[in-house]
């Protein structure tokens, strides 16, 4: 780890102008990935502007009819709240199957959306890494990459996203809310945060330097059977290998995420367009354009399969 | 003592205390955070530095150059010893790959230097600053790849008798089948950790270890330095399963930094270093071929087994138990060995054993279903009493039968589907599975000392090491046993290189051995007893209560030392039983798994581990060695795999997130039956050992689980979902 500077600004806006000033800067919140990438020095911060006391800890209703989640609610916190578990319990079940409790405690929401790939070769400097070290290459393509995307990569990176909270963001049409160094806010979709590696698989989001999350809005509750389904190696605490989130109506419409496949949270219209139409239907649609290793091709036939014992559970 | 002739009626038999369910007596010394490991020892006097150690970035090949330049000049830095300035140093006996010393790299992250500064956090981020120019090599990384360049072992290995090719040749049915396991980690919670303090020339180390004498004796031949100035120390040891047993890379760098740094100096091995820096348990490729008449009877059974290590290793011997397992006249064994430039393979829990069951019992499994024969009355029809390469050498005691008719009754294994793929429960395909378990025992010499003070005390000194598995109350339990005091008056000490040398812990034998050097010491101790109260013989004397019998005649014990203590010290050595007679353990696992049908997760639902090994010293400890051998089999069989990269030579998942060993969740309940039985062959005790039984043959049992559940046959562990979903049923 690199030593760093460290400070516990007073307001939102005071931490976005210090992030926005220094080009070493990270906000650090729950720290549950940060600490662990920086004693590894896959993040080497020289300040970190700390995030924790600025009030962001609030789950409030909007006049909406949705729910205001503070950036900065933990993981357990959010999954626990009555109205997340009556009205979006696809939320509470994917956070539920992260991680472990004591983790669960200390991560936050914006933490988790941003928390960077698993894949083994980001986590070993000695190893070529694009995301790590741009231009270095990819050692998974040809090495280890049975965890790794099948959707959504480039031949410059096949690392997929972790977050299992993210999936069902995703799923129910979430929308990231920033404040930006001047002062300004924005609204960014989930949809639209994460980035596809293409050649720069070093950038991951579309937040600006100094760009702070203040909270996820969730829209009017969706109904229908929410349902999560993590398929993992072990029982718990492993991350997935395929994840489906989905929101299936009485009518068999509705909407489903995956985790596990890409570098982002994937969601297609098409295929949520298919789902009345079955699984099979549904996953060609989220499969398009697959580029699979032989490692890692099972994926097409799991995403298919769990996708069709989630309709099957959410009709039954 | 001398054990060569089969022990006769003793103090133990009285089964007082030894056999007794009693709770560990570390245990609130442990469950209250006062039991000190390796890195924890800390003076409060002393200003202990710590060391960081750098592994090589490249799998093979030589340093070209190292520039130490800023790490020396980084904060808080004290010393940066490197491999180049230390130079080639010498190789300890039980060591295949060198710790550290010279500018060959023979593994992936090989320690090539160490940087100490005044906290660990200084020491870790200089480390990061150390520049290496690396001449790179190719090497062999790939044992599929490299299988037919391996060579017969030294030694050889190879077994038969009969005529094999003929016998199988003639069989009217046969198997032929080809299963690999992968390479593997110990993956226990303790890491490597060492603290290494100079007074002149006299050194001692703190630090995590199996095998106290082997890791003093290969330590002071690699600094070069008399081993009776070596001190070494391990009280408690948090985990080991054979990665302790021989000296690493942490205790050497401690010592060598300590010097330089002229101040003790702690050392951990990172938790990534645990995979590529030390040993892990080799992948093999296996071959088994099985004849059998239509009976039943096995009438030819071969079996060969590929697997790699750096140059001057030694294979994974996963043929052994395929020596004595089933009886059957034509029998074949062989070994090939390859050169792999991977870290060093060596023993893990069960070596040879465990994954060599892992293929065999599957091929059991397969065979009985040819023939149309339950897999339990499969293996009872070809049990074997005697050596079947060796007929005239019986086995010492051998109860397979008894685990496999006990096991399938409480199990109910008469529920389980004859026909593959047929019960399904919901959206869970279920299955029964069953595998023989099969651990040779072994025994090695061992020591102890004893003292009787005047307080009535009882101290046990041995550095035997208790590696989670429960020596200090076993110990305390023996000696409790044979001096006729409650088990709250004896004191054991453990895990230091002052104390008599004892068999350490490792190949299941430190149970029986060290409790057999407790024994004996004992004994001499119960002589000494006798000629101070002026009894004629120490033979015929009862200690019970306190007090020491003979007939009407009663005498305290106390008074015994009531001038001053008293103290005995000796050493278990053992004659050749083990050459006349066959001594192994023997088991029966059976399991139930359920199968997402769509999905393919595997879920295990039960497990039964029935034992036969010996005298169980206290049920309490060895069901705690057992759940914990099942828990790692079910690893073994569903999400252990250490991960090569070819290109690159090393095992990428190096941390425990990637690394998936068994989780709270991944188990169900187990139940463990201990057969209530003696074996007089093995020692003093009557017992062997049970911690490494324990996952012989689990895998299998869950293997040929999955394959009654889903009719898939998967002989390519670990047994993930991939290799299972394109083979499950259509879902709607």
């Amino acid at each position: 780890m690199r030593a760093f500077s460290y400070e516990r600004p007073a307001s939102i806006e005071a931490a976005a102008q210090a992030a926005a000033g220094m080009d070493g800067a990270k906000f650090i919140a729950g720290g549950t990935n940060l600490l662990d990438l920086m004693k590894l020095e896959i993040e080497r911060p020289t300040h970190l502007i700390d995030v924790n006391r600025l009030g962001l800890d609030r789950i409030e209703a909007t006049p909406e009819g949705g729910l205001r989640i503070g950036a900065l609610v933990r993981n357990t916190d959010l999954a626990a709240d009555e109205r997340v578990r009556r009205d979006y319990a696809l939320l509470s079940r994917a956070l539920l199957a992260g991680a472990s409790g004591q983790l669960r405690n200390r991560a936050t929401t914006a933490g988790n959306l941003l928390q960077r790939t698993r894949c083994p070769y980001f986590y070993d400097t000695n190893q070529p890494c694009n995301k790590r070290l741009p231009g270095s290459g990819c050692s998974a393509l040809a090495g280890f990459s049975r965890p790794l995307a099948v959707v959504g990569v480039s031949d410059a990176c096949i690392a997929s996203h972790p977050s299992d909270m993210a999936v069902a963001m995703r799923a129910l049409d979430a929308v990231v809310e920033t404040v930006r160094a001047d002062g300004t806010t924005r609204s960014i979709p989930i949809a639209d945060l994460h980035r596809l590696p293409g050649d720069t698989p070093h950038i991951e989001h579309v937040l600006e330097q100094g760009e702070l999350i203040t909270a996820v809005i969730l829209p009017k509750p969706a109904g229908g059977k929410q349902i999560y389904r993590k398929v993992r190696d072990r029982a718990s605490y492993a991350f997935a290998l395929v994840a489906v989130g989905a929101v299936v109506q009485p009518d068999g419409t509705g909407r489903v995420a995956i985790g596990g496949i890409a570098p982002k949270p994937w969601r297609k219209e098409a295929a949520d367009a298919e789902l009345p139409n079955g699984a099979k239907a549904a996953a060609a649609k989220l499969l398009e354009g697959a580029r699979p290793t032989d490692d890692n091709a099972f994926k097409l036939t799991l995403v298919e399969r769990a996708l069709s014992a989630v309709l099957s559970e959410a009709r039954g | 003592m001398r054990f060569d002739t089969p022990a006769t009626t003793n103090p133990i038999d009285q089964g007082k205390v030894v056999g007794k369910p009693i709770h560990r007596i570390d245990g609130p010394l442990k469950t209250t955070g006062k039991a000190v490991y390796a890195y924890e020892w800390h003076d409060r006097n002393t200003r202990y530095a710590y060391g960081y150690v750098v592994g090589s970035a490249i799998a093979k090949g030589r340093i070209r150059s190292m520039d130490t330049a800023a790490a020396k000049k980084a904060p808080g830095v004290i010393a940066v010893v490197t491999t180049e300035a230390v130079g080639e140093l010498k190789k300890g006996k039980y060591n295949t790959a060198k710790l550290f010393g010279g500018m060959e790299i023979q593994h992936y992250h090989q320690a090539i230097a160490v940087v100490v500064a005044e906290t660990f956090e200084e020491a870790r981020a200089a480390a990061a600053l150390v520049k290496v120019d690396y001449t790179e090599e190719k090497g062999a990384f790939d044992l599929a790849a490299a299988k037919d360049s391996a060579v017969e072992p030294e030694g050889g290995g190879a077994s038969g008798a009969g005529d094999f090719d003929a016998g199988f040749e003639a069989a009217p049915v046969k198997l032929d089948q080809i299963y690999t396991t992968p390479d593997q980690s110990h993956a226990m919670m303790e890491p490597h950790a060492s603290i290494a303090a100079w007074n002149g020339d006299d050194l001692t180390v703190w630090t995590s270890s199996q095998m106290i004498d082997w890791w003093r004796t290969d330590l002071a031949t690699t600094l070069g330095i008399d081993k009776e100035k070596v001190h070494t120390m391990s009280p408690f040891v948090g985990g080991g399963f054979g990665v302790k047993l021989f000296l690493r890379a942490d205790a050497v760098l401690a010592a060598l930094s300590a010097r330089e740094a002229g101040r003790p100096v702690k050392v951990a091995l990172p938790r990534p270093f645990l995979m590529n820096n030390t040993t892990h348990r080799p992948a093999t490729i296996q071959r088994i071929r099985i004849g059998a008449g239509r009976d039943g009877k096995i009438t030819a059974i071969g079996h060969e087994s590929w697997s790699g290590d750096l140059p001057g290793g030694g294979p994974e011997v996963a043929v052994q138990q395929t020596r004595l397992l089933y009886a059957g006249e034509n029998r074949m064994t062989a070994m090939r060995l390859a050169t792999l430039d991977l870290p060093e393979g060596n023993a893990m829990r069960a070596p040879g054993e465990a994954p060599g069951m892992m293929a065999l019992e599957i091929a059991i499994d397969e065979m009985a279903e040819k023939l149309g024969l339950d897999p339990v009355e499969f293996r009872i029809i070809n049990d074997t009493q005697v050596d079947p390469e060796n007929p005239e050498r019986p086995f010492s005691h051998r109860n397979l039968i008894g685990c496999l008719r006990t096991g399938a009754e409480r199990f109910g294994w008469r529920e389980r589907s004859k026909k593959a793929g047929a019960r399904r429960e919901g959206d869970w395909l279920v299955g029964m599975g069953v595998a023989a378990a099969f651990r040779n025992n072994l025994v090695l010499p061992s020591a102890a000392r004893i003292r009787l003070d005047r307080e009535g005390i009882v101290t046990v000194e041995t550095d035997m090491t208790d590696i989670g598995t429960g020596s200090y109350t076993i110990i305390a339990q023996t000696a409790a046993e044979m001096l006729g005091v409650p088990i709250e008056k004896v004191a054991v000490s453990l895990g230091d290189s002052r104390f008599p040398v004892s068999s350490g812990s490792g190949g299941q034998f430190g149970g029986n051995c060290s409790t057999a050097g407790v024994y004996a010491a004992c004994v001499k101790l119960r002589e000494a007893v006798a000629q101070k109260l002026s009894f004629n013989s120490a033979e015929d004397l009862i200690f019970a209560e306190s007090e020491v019998r003979s007939g009407d005649r009663r005498m305290p014990l106390a008074q015994a030392v009531a001038d001053e203590a008293l103290v005995a010290e000796d050493r278990i050595e053992f004659g050749d039983l083990t050459k006349t007679h066959q001594q192994s353990t023997f088991g029966a696992h059976f399991v139930e798994v359920g199968v997402d049908v769509a999905t393919g997760e595997t879920r295990i639902r039960r497990m039964l581990a029935v034992c036969a090994a010996g005298r169980i010293l206290n049920p309490i400890t060895a069901r705690s060695q057992v759940i914990g051998a099942m828990t790692m089999g079910v690893g073994g069989a569903l999400s252990e795999e250490l991960v090569v990269d070819k290109e690159r030579g090393f095992f990428v998942n190096h941390d425990l997130a990637a690394y998936e060993v068994p989780v709270h969740a991944d188990i169900p309940h187990q139940d463990v039956v201990f057969l209530d039985e003696t074996d007089p062959m093995s020692s003093p005790m009557k017992a062997k050992g049970v911690a490494e039984l324990g996952i012989c043959g689990v895998a299998a049992a869950v293997a040929n689980a999955i394959y009654n559940a889903t009719a898939i046959r998967v002989r390519n562990y670990p047994i993930t979902l991939d290799k299972l979903i394109k083979e499950l049923p259509e879902i709607s």
